[in-house]
């Protein structure tokens, strides 16, 4: 025994198979493959039947048609009034998140003490854990009165409120995965700039914000693609009538508020109204997966760039 | 010999302009959160009485109660954690501990689960509906709007969950094989263990997360009208469905009614945050 293992090369890794080891690792790796198949499900879900559905209706007249009334007679099957009315809320969440949350990262990133930040944080988390339905309450109760209040005569239902607190909902995602990308900057960058006699202001616009470029605007795209996806504010405060229109006074239906007002009725399963349900979802679909996929190769970029 | 001043002569005043502006920014997010809080007591603390939770839902708002949507969404979170948790934990084991990330199945597995986890909720919503309710055949009940929830939140569990795995340190687990432990010693009886307050951090805000989801529910059938309480195989309703419903009600009676159901919905999430948070300051380790 002892002159084998003299001559032998030491070898950590015992010959013998573990079974069991072995099962675990299958056990595991089947947790993992539930992501794949949910990620299957999804396009299966969508896409199965907006095919069946595009064989009675025509693609190009759903994507360039200007009237959505699928319940009417004749019905009519063009999108855009409803990809308009996504845009169109999208653009007033917007026009909020992106400013106010580049503006809050940077004063925690830049600004705040270690202790402020402490506990502004969890503030923020705070904020981005108020479930969508609270914010469409918010929106249609207080907020629309309040800009009826201060002389903007919108609709009951309108664009611009429900836009506006959805940027109030969108800014801790822009905040602080903008935060995240400027704290992974190098002190030595900023400690440069200092050394040349830049202020903190210098620093934060010209030094910090550029290098954690990729970040910042990958947390501009998720924003972006949170706002398109989102349902409840819209369902409950910018209304359900598919209007054509830029005006933010006025009512309109959102894709995802459409799916969720038709998915609510008793639709019969396999009937062109059903189908609908899923033509609309893929194609809702498609514009937050192209979105999500840009903001994952931005973000992983700035990993490249610092780690 | 004069000492080198190293401060500019005179205020900053576009700096302190700038740091105003930022503050601002802040301000806005804070200031809409107090004001959405203060009117939603202001308008709902009234009716937050024992109907509320005694009684269910009603046309008579003075004895309209939520106790079939409360009860639901507490079956809800409990099936959620239950799911989410042994699913979440093992697919970031797989990928933490035993993936090897230079086979492409594992990369995409990875980019799969960052993808999902932007995936708009009535998405998912879409999914259950076409496979959960309708495919598999099993209605509109409590347990499809779990399963779809589930789904809903696992990318997020899995994400918390890696992260907690990945802050515990390679020498924890090479110390472990060094006295001819196993892969699977070193993880369930080392790494898991120091991982746990992160996982259960994790855990506490995805479900917090789940039941604070409508769109989905809306779309797996959940009905706005419960009289009774609900069963797992039984048709349902939610919080934040009950909070809908109310709200799309013309009459303030009702809208007060929706504020009442949201500061319950809000007790119940913000506790469940303050838990999460003071898990992690109490028990997060610093290597």
């Amino acid at each position: 025994m002892t002159g084998r293992a003299e001559a032998a090369p030491v070898r950590l890794q015992s010959g013998r198979v573990r079974y069991g080891e072995l099962l675990i690792k299958g056990l595991l790796g089947l947790c993992a493959l539930i992501s794949v198949a949910t990620t299957v499900g999804i396009i299966a879900a969508l896409f199965i039947p907006a095919f069946e559905f595009f064989q009675e209706v025509s693609i190009v007249e759903f994507l360039t048609g200007t009237e959505w009334a699928p319940l009417f007679e004749p019905a009519l099957f063009g999108v855009v009034p409803l990809i308009v009315g996504t845009l169109s809320v999208t653009f007033w969440a917007v026009l909020i998140a992106i400013p106010f949350g580049l503006g809050s990262a940077i004063y925690l990133s830049e600004y705040a003490s270690a202790r402020t930040r402490s506990f502004l944080k969890p503030m923020l988390e705070v904020l981005a854990g108020i479930p969508t339905i609270v914010y469409g309450y918010f929106a249609l109760t207080f907020f629309t009165p309040l800009l009826r209040d201060v002389g903007i005569s919108v609709d009951i239902f309108n664009v611009l409120s429900a836009g506006l607190v959805m940027g109030v909902m969108i800014l801790p995602t822009v905040a602080s995965l903008s935060e995240d990308a400027m704290a992974a900057v190098p002190r030595d960058l900023r400690d440069g700039a200092f050394a040349l006699g830049a202020t903190r202001r210098e620093v934060a616009t010209r030094i910090v914000v550029p290098a954690a470029i990729s970040g910042v605007t990958a947390s501009f795209v998720l924003g972006i693609s949170r706002a398109v996806g989102e349902t409840m504010i819209v369902l409950v405060a910018a209304g359900q009538q598919p209007n054509l229109t830029f005006d933010p006074r006025a009512a309109v239906e959102t894709m995802s508020a459409f799916i969720a007002a038709t998915g609510a009725g008793d639709v019969p399963t396999g009937s062109v109204e059903y189908k609908t349900i899923f033509a609309v979802g893929a194609t809702l679909f498609v514009m937050t997966q192209i979105l999500n996929v840009i903001s994952i190769r931005l973000v992983e970029r700035f990993r490249e760039e610092y780690e | 010999m004069t000492t080198v001043n190293l401060k500019r002569r005179g205020r900053d005043v576009k700096g302190a302009a700038f740091k105003g502006v930022l503050l601002l920014s802040l301000i806005v997010g804070f200031a809409t959160l107090v004001t959405l809080l203060v009117d939603v007591f202001r308008k709902g603390w009234q009716y937050v009485d024992e109907t509320l939770f005694t009684n269910p839902p009603s046309i008579d708002p003075a004895i309209a109660g939520a106790r079939p949507a409360i009860l639901a969404t507490i079956y809800l979170g409990l099936m959620v954690i239950l799911f989410t948790v042994p699913i979440g934990v093992g697919t970031a084991i797989y990928l933490e501990e035993y993936a090897d990330r230079r086979r492409w199945y594992n990369r995409l597995l990875e980019l799969n689960i960052q993808n999902l986890a932007a995936v708009p909720s009535i998405v998912y919503g879409i999914l259950g509906l076409a496979f959960i309710v309708r495919g598999l055949g099993l209605g509109q009940v409590l347990l499809a709007g779990a399963l779809i929830l589930t789904l809903l939140v696992l990318p997020n569990m899995i994400i918390a969950s890696r992260e907690a795995l990945r802050a515990v340190p390679d020498t924890i687990r090479q110390g472990g094989y060094a006295l001819g432990a196993t892969q699977w010693q070193v993880t369930a009886r080392q790494v898991l263990p120091a991982a746990l307050p992160g996982i259960a951090t994790g855990s506490i805000l995805s479900v917090s997360r789940g039941i604070g989801e409508t769109a989905p529910l809306i779309m797996v059938g959940a009905v706005t009208y419960v009289a009774f309480d609900p069963t797992i195989l039984g048709p349902f309703t939610a919080l934040p469905m009950q909070i809908y419903q109310w709200v799309r009600l013309p009459q303030e009676e009702f809208r007060a009614l929706a504020a009442a159901a949201i500061i319950v919905l809000l007790g119940i999430l913000l506790s469940l945050n303050a838990v999460a948070i003071w898990l992690r300051n109490r028990y997060q380790r610093r290597w």
